[in-house]
């Protein structure tokens, strides 16, 4: 594509970085831009700015929040279950079922190799020293992690470092479709999923 | 099963053919690069959800266009079948049955059964053992469903390992607890894959042999050896012993991955004591025995494409091969290619139920 100037040009390559925008779009947007007045884009991009730069992961369960005390202090909940999901969509779409109210391990992804994600980049050790430092507190670990077949390697694999300290280990029934993503999965379905859970065996 | 109209749009070099078919023999004559093959293959496409000749799709789109389609409607067990395939550049590929949008493309597979033979098939037996895998695979894995899957999930493990041995980097403290996940994983698709495979030989062979001497008559005995570690009473013990090496070599050394197909004739092994014609004939009669096969077991006439099978061989057996092919009973509907029409008119003259399309610069007349 030809664009007027060489400022629209690097606007447009990075807008066109995101996920499900094209040249086109990119385009249509940086151009809307310049029609408003220059304080909405200078509002955009300070929040971005602000975003990336004051944005807090909760030290214990990864979840995004402002500060770092975030909702698995609070004492209003069921301390002896952790729900180990891969990303913060599927905390929200858990929380929304109504069924759950215990607390959140979010991963951060899941265990694939071929795309540069083992073990260590993603937050198992935490999670596996979240349960030691417990005490006996916690009881169950919950996997909710998608039907892939990278969510069941790393489902087997954090099932295997948590076999030491004999906590018990469930996973919410797959009423999902394979390769589904939680995030998309109706609310009735996955609260039935987490209510139904089975036990988790890695033998 | 029966083609009954085909459309194609921007496929390769053909612009817009719209074509209609019958029964019978379906003899494709034009020279060289006018399209006969890309013909076969955009059937090859609707039977397989991927071309035989190239698997980037991109590059399947005629040349300055933006996305190619092949229409198509089948007849089958007297059901109209309507199977249409659309592919934009970077976009997913989508295939209609009937109108409705296939979810799984590998759930397609097996359908519509094709069987495809080519000059380069004589690669079966030349080349590496990927290959013989990949044309038994195919086999299975028309009338397999669990089979296809079995395969796809063992690739993916398979990739995954592989990776994971790489990014250690030979380092001899690997991570054992992944390891063993993945090998966990593994090792129960191996014995599964490597059960289904030395079943099917045993069942695939008499079909084989019946057709091996059909097309050559001679005192050899035709036979497909399956050969794999697998099999072996102490194969997770092996697995379990090159661990290091696999660490070191930083892939996956033994498995089902690794199998391979013996052929032989007499117990020579072909690939190196078989004559030319003796190696086109053990490949198309493996061809017409996966027809065979897969009309028993699917209970329809898959379909039968064959490019340019009367090169290289003898008048003789070119004889013999149409008198095979001619049979109605046995083969519903061939589309066949030949760059020498006076050929395939010499040997199908006085034979019923024989159409010829000559193919010139992606037109069909
Ligand atoms: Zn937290």
């Amino acid at each position: 594509m030809e664009y007027p100037s060489k400022l629209v040009e690097q606007a447009v390559e990075e807008i066109s970085r995101l996920p499900g925008i094209g040249k086109k779009t990119a385009l249509r947007l940086a151009l809307h831009l310049l029609k408003q007045p220059e304080s909405q884009t200078a509002a955009l991009s300070e929040s971005l700015k602000d975003l990336r730069e004051q944005i807090k992961y909760c030290q214990t369960c990864h979840i995004i929040a402002d500060t770092e005390d975030c909702t698995c202090q609070t004492p209003s909940r069921d301390t002896t279950v952790i729900c180990v999901v891969e990303d913060t969509p599927d905390v929200l779409a858990i929380r929304n079922t109504g069924q759950y109210n215990g607390l959140f391990h979010v991963l951060g992804g899941r265990i694939s190799p071929m795309d540069g994600i083992g073990p260590d980049q993603v937050k198992i050790d935490s999670l596996i020293a979240r349960v030691k430092q417990s005490g006996s507190e916690v009881k169950e670990v919950i996997l909710a992690l998608s039907s892939t077949m990278e969510g069941d390697t790393t489902a087997f694999y954090i099932t295997k470092m948590l076999k030491e300290t004999g906590v018990k280990v469930s996973t919410i029934a797959r009423g999902i479709p394979v390769g589904g993503e939680l995030e998309y999965t109706d609310e009735l379905t996955l609260g039935r999923s987490i209510a139904t859970r089975t036990l988790f065996s890695a033998d | 099963m029966k083609l009954n109209s085909l459309k194609l749009t921007y496929f390769k070099n053909y612009d817009a053919l719209e074509a209609n078919f019958s029964s019978g023999i379906n003899c494709l004559v034009g020279k060289n690069g006018m399209g006969k093959t890309n013909l076969l293959d955009a059937l090859h496409y609707l039977s397989m959800t991927r071309s035989a000749l190239n698997t980037v799709d991109g590059q399947n789109i005629q040349h300055g266009e933006s996305f190619f389609a092949i229409n198509s409607v089948f007849e089958v067990a007297d059901q109209e079948l309507r199977i249409n395939c659309y592919f934009e550049q970077g976009k997913k590929k989508v295939l209609k049955v009937n109108g409705k949008e296939v979810d799984k493309l590998s759930d397609h597979i097996g359908r519509l059964p094709s069987v495809l033979i080519t000059p380069d098939d004589t690669e079966i037996i030349k080349e590496g053992s990927e290959v013989r895998r990949k044309f038994f695979d195919s086999v299975i894995a028309q009338h397999d469903r669990s089979y296809l899957e079995a395969l796809i999930q063992m690739q993916r493990l398979l990739k995954q390992r592989n990776s994971f041995l790489k990014q250690n980097d030979g380092k001899l403290n690997i991570n054992r607890q992944l390891l063993d996940v993945y090998d966990e994983g593994l090792l129960p698709l191996f014995q599964q894959i490597a059960k289904r495979r030395q079943a099917f030989i045993e069942e695939f062979t008499p079909y084989f042999i019946k057709n091996y001497a059909q097309i050559f008559e001679g005192k050899e005995t035709p036979s497909i050896r399956y050969r794999s570690d697998v099999v072996s009473e102490d194969f997770e013990l092996q697995f379990k012993e090159v661990f290091q090496k696999d660490i070191l070599l930083q892939r996956t050394t033994k498995g089902a991955h690794r199998d391979d197909y013996v052929f032989a004739l007499n117990d020579r092994a072909v690939k190196k004591f078989g004559s030319q014609g003796q190696q086109k004939s053990f490949v198309i009669a493996l061809k017409l025995a996966e027809y065979d096969y897969l009309k028993t077991l699917k209970g329809l006439s898959p379909l039968l494409l064959l490019d340019d099978i009367f090169d290289k061989l003898d008048d003789e057996r070119i004889h013999r091969l149409v008198s095979l092919l001619t049979d109605e009973e046995r083969f519903s509907q061939i589309f066949i290619t030949d760059a020498r029409k006076e050929r395939s008119e010499a040997f199908f003259e006085g034979k019923a139920n024989v159409q010829f399309y000559e193919i010139h610069d992606g037109q069909l007349k």
